[in-house]
């Protein structure tokens, strides 16, 4: 590899110009702020965690995490997802706050490997963990918190799919009892989003005919809460018919909260089965190539911290919606310049703090001899007030 | 009718037998779409557009959403193992995957691989228990073995008279190739309707899937 130029950065991490972080910084507030009418509270976890504890706890795969070692020799991550150090966080310093525990954050994350455009090394999520409460009621109430927050970012056009892994596990038990490789290799493909395999390793299983249409059927599980009726005549399996009812509980309960237009279900998204272990859900806007939300039930995380207590949550992915999704307020109001001479830079200074004081922006100038009148530099400044020689300020 | 379907169509051979798929699925397709130099076509027929693509960059398209679905080789989504749905084996531009050499050929102490597919030839192997070394080539991978490039060569075979008229043959097959219907992850929501409804059609006439 070359030596770097001076310009150049690491692959995959940005700057974010003034503009652009203007516009970061009012999707984080305004989504942090309807988190907060949700009431939930704000959290801030550190950038490097160990990788012993939440780097093998993250959802991430190995490979995609960056490892570090800090001078005792202990290997450090830097966080890839923000679920994983929330569940410490929960388990320890929170430990004897009183259940359900609700918690926002908005932070910078790492993967490696993701070098091409649109696959960032550092980007930014805004979330939210609901921790300590497994009924459907928690699980439509993030889903319709993931949506109220997409709407407050300023996305328009957007749908949310979801889907249990529960009643996948019951219908594979339910197929293919006591071959888990089997069972393992379908959910794979599903991952994967190759139907195609899907269909191939169903045919090959040796099943009856019957069986075999069932689990292609799987596929076309695709709609409103009437899915969930049909999918019961999938399986009699007690996980996945507990499993569907479930989702239509939360189904029922979006209904109610006057966002299920939005919401498709569709059984065969799966999530990364090794993490959540119910609902999972994802959130796609029309502007956006990828999806701009997941989330979902990962009841097992926080065992692995010593609290076992089941826990749901989504995240946003703040920065493609920053990528994709037109500025919702427009053009930042510009600050006002004031141009003053030496001996009169009380009186201007004192105009500056009273427009700062009034929630304005100002910017403070001394004049050059001879140019003090030329300053209007256009497009930086809203307007200029001028305290030069006999002048009377210009409103 | 609801909003227009962004297609990334491969140029070249697998175009002409995916246009005449569409066409016997009743999807209308203008003949002079066949022959157009344009590299964006719409097709108001059809509700559709066509994104002519080099046949490997399908993938890349439909994974970042330029595209809502794409056509394109098994042999492709291998190579590139882009994050799409894979919906349908159109069963269409059906060939093989193979590895091959000259017959005599005593391979070296380290076994080296010219292939268009580095990916697919280093994964295969590695399944095999071999490490080798692959060497990237853009075309005419049979001259690799010929002038001594390599000892193996990793390719596509349709017919197998390239490989008969330059005396090598064909040691394994890897996997069965046709051509696949894939769609982008936010499209296969936000258009569904309309994607399951050319699932639908297609599905009616497409020859028989292979295995892969």
């Amino acid at each position: 590899m070359s030596k770097p130029q001076g310009f150049e950065k690491p692959v995959g991490v940005r700057d974010y110009l003034p503009r652009a972080t203007r516009r970061l910084r009012r999707i984080e507030r305004s989504v942090l702020d309807c988190m907060a009418r949700w009431g939930y509270d704000p959290i801030k976890t550190p950038t490097m965690e160990y990788y012993d504890t939440v780097g093998l706890a993250s959802s991430t795969p190995d490979r995609k995490l960056y490892k570090l070692l800090n001078n005792r020799g202990q290997t450090l991550v830097l966080r890839s997802e923000m679920t994983a150090p929330i569940a410490r966080v929960a388990s320890s310093l929170l430990r004897e706050e009183s259940l359900p525990l609700r918690l926002s954050y908005h932070a910078n994350v790492f993967r490696a490997i993701e070098e091409e455009a649109g696959r960032e090394a550092e980007f930014f999520q805004t979330g939210v963990e609901l921790v300590g409460d497994r009924s459907p009621e928690a699980d439509a109430e993030v889903i319709a918190l993931a949506i109220a927050s997409l709407q407050a970012a300023g996305v328009k056009t957007f749908k949310f799919a979801m889907g249990h892994v529960g009643f996948l596990n019951g219908l594979f038990d339910e197929a293919l009892p006591n071959r888990t490789e089997d069972q393992q290799a379908l959910k794979e493909r599903l991952l994967r989003r190759d139907y195609v395999g899907f269909r191939e390793k169903a045919e090959s299983l040796g099943l009856g005919s019957e069986q075999q249409q069932e689990l292609e059927g799987l596929l076309r599980l695709r709609g409103g809460v009437e899915i969930c009726s049909q999918a019961a005549g999938l399986s009699s399996h007690e996980l996945a018919l507990e499993s569907l009812d479930h989702l239509r509980k939360v189904w029922e309960a979006l209904s109610d909260y006057g966002v299920s237009q939005h919401v498709l279900i569709d059984l065969t998204m799966i999530g990364d089965f090794s993490y959540y272990t119910g609902m999972v859900f994802e959130g796609y806007a029309a502007e956006l190539g990828f999806p701009v939300c997941s989330g979902g039930r990962y009841d097992n995380l926080l065992k692995q911290f010593g609290r076992d207590v089941p826990s749901t949550g989504f995240a946003l992915k703040t920065t493609r919606i920053l990528d994709g999704v037109d500025d919702p307020e427009g053009e930042e109001e510009r600050p006002v310049l004031i141009v003053y001479e030496s001996n009169r830079r009380a009186e201007a200074l004192a105009e500056a703090a009273r427009i700062r004081d009034g929630g304005g922006a100002a910017v403070t100038r001394l004049a050059e001899s001879g140019n003090g009148e030329d300053v209007s530099e256009s497009g930086r400044y809203s307007r200029v007030v001028s305290f030069v020689e006999a002048n009377t300020p210009a409103k | 009718m609801g909003e227009v379907l962004k297609v990334a169509m491969p140029k070249g051979r697998i175009y002409k037998k995916a246009a005449e798929l569409f066409r016997a699925a009743g999807i209308v397709i203008p003949d002079d779409v066949d022959d157009s130099r344009r590299l964006v076509i719409p097709i108001p027929e059809a509700n559709m557009e066509f994104i002519m693509a080099k046949p490997v960059d399908v993938p890349t398209y439909v994974e970042y959403g330029v595209a809502d679905i794409g056509i394109v080789g098994k042999d492709v989504l291998l190579e590139e193992n882009r994050d799409v749905y894979e919906l349908l084996d159109l069963g269409i531009a059906r060939c093989r995957m193979s590895v091959i050499a000259l017959p005599d050929r005593q391979p070296g102490i380290h076994l080296r691989v010219a292939t268009k597919y580095p990916n697919v030839a280093t994964r295969y192997f590695r399944e095999q228990g071999e490490q080798v070394e692959v060497i990237k080539l853009n075309g005419s991978i049979e001259l690799a073995p010929l002038i001594g490039l390599a000892d193996r060569i990793v390719d596509m075979v349709e017919t197998g008279q390239t490989l008969k008229d330059n005396g090598l043959v064909e040691l394994e097959s890897i996997f069965g190739i046709t051509s696949r219907l894939i769609a982008n992850r936010v499209s296969y929501r936000m258009k569904n309707d309309a994607i399951q409804q050319l699932c639908d059609k297609l599905e009616k006439v497409m020859p028989g899937a292979v295995k892969s």
